[in-house]
């Protein structure tokens, strides 16, 4: 998700801020679009925003040993759709870029790639996948937002893979090598990022008609 | 308590139970971040970054406040969006049609 400044070849930042940039052109418009739209959008953009604000700032345990971040973004793309996400993710990555030096500006291309596009969309597709089998939407959350955080590290580890190939094993050696530090890290990061979005989503339904409400379906269950 | 009080409890309870469970699993280590360790993995193979970041903290102690500034920062704004998201619905409710 946030891979260091000056750590990817300059040829991989170029390729990955041209594949990010329509992304993010795409997302400005629609938060714009958005939030011209109703009073509430613009509050739902803002918390949306500080949520991935929040998230991306935590450091949380993992089985493995190591610690990690949730990306934040899995809600917001439930919520707003992913094109927005990937304005409201560089947003993030860019303020951690300057002020945190965590991630950086070279590298911010492929960061926005990881975090504000695949991610997000990975938990959209889950979502309407999960809601069209009919899943309880608290389980659709869940799955939703834990599916973006897998796809953020998994790209993560495929453009590190991509960059830094292995002498003897090639891309796929290089893979497995990145995949272990992240995929496995990841996992009860993704579970537990999904059960605070749960919440989250509950006290935005609470207040705001239209929004769906996890805990009001699972009782129907 | 209303049911969906009771289930956000619920999940909340749910989420301190994985993350304390990650923890006790992983406590013999010192829980360097993925990030860092995918870096320093680069590193001890020779590579080297072509760009410094345009701040350099220092210091742990300062990463670790900036970062809780950064969570501050996000916190006080989705505290005060669900704020006026209340406030906005309780007096849409009140307000006589």
């Amino acid at each position: 998700m946030h891979i260091s400044e000056g750590f990817l070849p300059a040829a991989h930042c170029v390729a990955w801020y041209a594949a990010a940039a329509p992304f993010v052109v795409h997302g400005a418009r629609a938060v714009v679009r958005q939030a011209r739209q109703d009073p509430e959008r613009k509050l739902l953009l803002a918390a949306m925003g500080a949520f991935t604000l929040v998230l991306s700032a935590i450091k949380l345990p993992s089985v493995t040993g190591s610690s990690s971040h949730p990306s934040g973004t899995g809600l917001g793309a439930i919520l707003l759709k992913p094109p927005v996400m990937a304005m409201l993710g560089t947003v993030v990555l860019i303020f951690q870029a300057l002020l945190l030096a965590h991630g950086g500006l070279t590298t911010l291309g492929a960061n926005v790639f990881s975090m504000a596009i695949v991610g997000p969309w990975a938990a959209y597709g889950t979502w309407l996948a999960m809601r069209a089998l009919r899943l309880p939407a608290v389980l659709g959350v869940v799955g939703a937002v834990a599916m973006a955080n897998m796809a953020t590290y998994t790209t993560t580890a495929i453009q590190l893979a991509l960059a830094y190939p292995d002498p003897v094993s090639g891309l796929l050696g290089a893979l497995t090598k990145f995949l272990a530090i992240f995929a496995v890290t990841q996992i009860p990061l993704a579970v537990a990022e999904g059960l605070l979005a749960v919440v989250v989503f509950n006290v935005l339904a609470t207040h705001i008609p239209g929004l769906q409400a996890p805990a009001k379906e699972a009782a129907h269950v | 308590m209303s049911r969906k009080s009771a289930v956000n409890v619920a999940v909340l309870t749910l989420l301190a139970a994985v993350v304390i469970l990650a923890f006790l699993t992983g406590s013999t280590t010192e829980f360097a971040g993925s990030d860092a360790t995918a870096t320093q993995l680069l590193e001890d193979t020779g590579v080297e970054p072509w760009f410094s970041p345009m701040v350099e903290l220092g210091s742990g102690e300062l990463e670790a406040g900036m970062f809780a500034i950064q969570a501050a920062i996000g916190g006080t704004i989705l505290g005060y969006c669900i704020g006026v998201l209340r406030s906005r619905q309780r007096t849409a409710t009140e307000t006589p049609a």
